[in-house]
């Protein structure tokens, strides 16, 4: 097959990348070195017209599928990275055949496990891990996606507020279907438990896991919590007696959940007694929605909790409660959000997204106020955060020095005996 | 180990009207390596993920050994999909690559470590268990993939395509390797495909799936010496069997200029439905090449001659086709002896070699007596 590039929106220079070259072989110019999760294909990073792509050797066949998975996903609106294209049909400089290659877009700010584990010392990472991946996991089947091969290494995290947000990043194994079946569902989620215990369990012999982590405990847990949250948001319940509470009630627990509800059926009983309730569409991002709303502001959603609860705290300081909320809310990107990011010195701002940054001095100006017993006012807790913390802080948009273990996908099975 | 059965097993996909696999009736022997092939779209995954629990099973049953697993999740059924992607553990030794799997569903460690010595000296890892996998060549690592299965002695073993994302080259060699472990571990395994030569290299016994319904059932050898329909026929079989229809003249089939005697059960097993034509096939390296005047010689136009070093490929036409007749593909072909070719434009003979004719119904496409 002559040498080809299927993309929506292919960039000329994606041709001055040396595809002749087997990816393992490009050079150190070429390539950018960010941290990757555990792989079995060769997965490079690139700079390319001023944005990061990964791209990764794998058979052309498996190439598309990943491909098509990804860009699927991106229509659900299901965090996951976004796919820029395949390029097939390459060959080195003797004629012979190269694997093809998948280019994604390099999520920024995204940490795989490993370097979470290699650098963090709070406690509960793993926990904190297990809860975003939960999420993504439930998100991804009620969108019909079967994974296949969930794992910590199949997905990236990003910091969210004081939790993670979790993104897919290898689709190679999924399947679209209209709806899974819970045969299906319990499958991938057995995957996970597995891998994770597994991963975790690497984590351990590498004397790099939290002392008091149990893997089997954690992987156990995965189980449980995926159950909790997949009935929260799809169980039928009957509810009698006052009607129009139980329903807002429930409406109100999805909303926590982080979800809104796009459709709820309520069926009646003959007896006209009970009322069954059942969420027929539910779709995350609750709290990043109202204070996109509300200010514009686009962030992930527990960012968006934090900073819809800073904004609430400030409306009640100024004694704002009459107001809009839209009007609140202005006042507070003009007065507070907005200040606080400007105090950040420019060179210092791409080590973190700004809501992650706005968490962080809010968390920062509460320990500071406990431990000196005093109000401490923003603009003193900016400027401690930003010499004790965040100079400090390492890159994240670009973090380096991680290791990948790269395993050939050549399946090589015994000869038989002689 | 264990028997599999699927006794009536369809499965509807919501919003669809048509079975992706239509009351599937198949049993597989313990031990047996059983392939299930068909073109893209016949319901061979469909029916795999049956088996694995993975799909809704609609109407009938699926067994493993006296079990019905029908509606049993597929983490309790007892089997292993094998060709997933096993990542492998950096830190952790061979050894416990291969068995934490085991560790987590809290197994005893003497009997971890003992399946795990029996998996590494059937893969050829037993010097390595102690080591950690980035000592190892790339095809030892999917060794010790592979050996996480086996640790877990599942009754079933299934593979689906496993070999799609790989080269031709490395297709073939691995194709022969997965059938010998097979059959060393002696596991019960089915294993979907789309390429009959796989099937054929590597079933024991093979079954062809069309638009959701099984086709036919058997070894590789009695697939291809009496499929039991023209689909069949043309499916199995590379390249394709020459099949074409023809008008039956009194007790022969006409093909061009030559008569193709056929047998009393044949044509009693005719029907009026057939409207007086029946459908013959013959494998390209079921012909002779023959004088013009032998009994049963079908003369061929040759158009290209395909010369592969073992074997030649002659492409042509039978000239004088009745207006009635119609082939399945414009082009017959031939296989012949690379040393006696036939020449580009020249008409040759050809007879098809005694009880390597295949008749089938007209109307029907299935398989007539002989
Ligand atoms: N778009 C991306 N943004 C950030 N990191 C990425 C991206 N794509 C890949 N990576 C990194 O590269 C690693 C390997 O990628 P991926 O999981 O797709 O490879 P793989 O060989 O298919 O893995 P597996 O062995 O699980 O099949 C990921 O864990 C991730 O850390
Ligand atoms: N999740 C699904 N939803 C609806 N139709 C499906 C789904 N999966 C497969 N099908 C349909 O069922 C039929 C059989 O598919 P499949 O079992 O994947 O075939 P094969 O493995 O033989 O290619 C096809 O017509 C396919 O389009
Ligand atoms: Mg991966
Ligand atoms: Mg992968």
């Amino acid at each position: 097959m002559a040498f080809n590039i299927t993309a929506a929106a292919p960039d000329p220079a994606l041709l001055d990348l040396p595809w002749d070259l087997p990816l393992e072989q490009w050079p150190a110019d070429v390539v950018a070195a960010l941290p990757r999760g555990i792989s079995r294909h060769v997965v490079r990073f690139v700079k390319l017209s001023g944005r990061v792509l990964a791209v990764k050797e794998i058979a052309p066949r498996a190439a598309h599928h990943e491909y098509r998975m990804l860009r699927a996903l991106s229509g659900l609106d299901v965090p996951a990275v976004t796919p820029v294209g395949v390029v097939a049909g390459r060959t080195d400089r003797s004629g012979d055949p190269l694997d093809a290659a998948l280019i994604t877009q390099h999520l920024q700010f995204s940490l795989p496990y490993r370097a979470l584990f290699a650098n963090t010392l709070v406690p509960d990472t793993a926990s904190r891990l297990l809860d975003a991946l939960v999420a993504l996991l439930v998100r991804l089947h009620l969108g019909g996606f079967y994974w296949g091969d969930v794992s910590l290494s199949n997905t990236l995290f990003r910091r969210d507020a004081a939790a993670f947000a979790a993104y897919l990043v290898d689709a190679e194994t999924g399947e679209l279907h209209a709806e899974l079946t819970e045969g299906q569902r319990l499958y991938d989620v057995d995957l996970a438990r597995t891998n994770i215990i597994g991963e975790l369990m690497d984590l351990e012999a590498g004397n790099r896991l939290e002392p008091d982590t149990d893997p089997v405990a954690v992987g156990d847990d995965l189980l449980a919590r995926y159950l909790r949250l997949w009935a929260a948001l799809t169980e039928e319940e009957t509810v009698f007696g006052n009607a129009k509470w139980q329903v807002a009630a429930r409406i109100g627990e999805l909303n926590r959940l982080g979800f809104d509800v796009g459709e709820l059926s309520m069926v009646g009983d003959e007896t006209g007694t009970a009322l069954k309730i059942q969420p027929k569409v539910v779709e995350p991002g609750h709290h990043a929605r109202r204070l996109l709303r509300l200010t514009g502001l686009n962030v992930q959603e527990n960012q968006a909790r934090r900073l819809l609860n800073d904004m609430d705290a400030h409306r009640h300081e100024l004694g704002l409660q009459d107001e809009s909320e839209e009007f609140a809310a202005h006042d507070w990107v003009a007065h507070v959000f907005e200040p606080t990011i400007k105090a950040i010195p420019a060179d210092l701002r791409g080590k973190l997204e700004p809501a992650q940054i706005f968490h962080e001095v809010q968390e920062h100006r509460w320990f500071m106020s406990q431990q000196e017993g005093r109000y401490v006012p923003i603009a003193e807790a900016v400027q401690h955060y930003v010499d004790q913390v965040l100079r400090h802080r390492r890159d994240e948009a670009s973090l380096i020095g991680v290791d990948t273990l790269s395993l050939p996908p050549v399946p090589d099975l015994p000869a038989p005996p002689p | 180990m264990a028997t599999v059965t699927f006794d009536g097993a369809t499965r509807i996909y919501p919003g669809t009207e048509r079975p992706a696999v239509d009351k599937l009736n198949l049993h597989i022997e313990d031990g047996e390596f059983l392939v299930l092939v068909g073109p893209s779209g016949c319901g061979k995954s469909t029916s795999l993920r049956m088996l694995a629990g993975l799909e809704e099973v609609n109407e009938g049953r699926i067994m493993i050994g006296d079990r019905d697993v029908t509606d049993v999740q597929p983490k309790d059924r007892d089997i292993a999909m094998v060709f997933q992607n096993y990542a492998l553990y950096p830190h952790m030794t061979v050894a416990d690559n291969m068995g934490f799997a085991l560790k987590i569903a809290g197994m005893h460690k003497e009997e971890i470590r003992k399946r795990v010595e029996e998996a590494a000296k059937i893969l050829d890892l037993s010097e390595y268990l102690g080591r950690k996998p980035k000592a190892l060549s790339g095809g030892q690592r999917q060794r010790v993939a592979m050996g996480r299965a086996i640790v877990r002695q599942p009754r079933v073993f299934l593979m689906d395509e496993p070999l799609s994302n790989l080269d031709a080259k490395l297709r073939v060699s691995t194709r022969t390797q997965i059938a010998s472990l097979q059959r060393r571990l002696g596991v019960t395994t089915v294993y979907v495909t789309h390429d009959q030569t796989e099937a054929l290299t590597m079933g024991d016994r093979i079954a062809v799936l069309k638009d959701g319904l099984l086709q036919q059932v058997g070894t590789p050898l009695e697939q291809y010496d009496k499929p039991s329909n023209v689909f069949v026929a043309s499916f199995i079989g590379s390249p394709a069997m020459n099949l074409g229809t023809f008008p039956v003249v009194g007790a022969a089939a006409k093909v061009g200029d030559s008569e193709l005697p056929l047998t009393r059960a044949t044509i009693a097993a005719i029907t009026p439905e057939d409207d007086g034509k029946v459908t013959i096939g013959f494998r390209p390296e079921s012909l002779d090449l023959v004088d013009a005047g032998t009994a049963g010689a079908i003369a061929v136009e040759v158009d290209i001659v395909e010369e592969l070093g073992s074997d030649a490929f002659a492409y042509g036409v039978i000239p004088n086709l009745d207006p009635t007749a119609s082939l399945q593909s414009p082009q017959v072909i031939v296989r012949t002896d690379p040393r006696a070719v036939p020449k580009k434009g020249a008409v040759t003979h050809v007879a098809i070699r005694e009880g390597e004719q295949h008749v089938f119904s007209a109307a029907t496409g299935e398989r007539l007596p002989n």
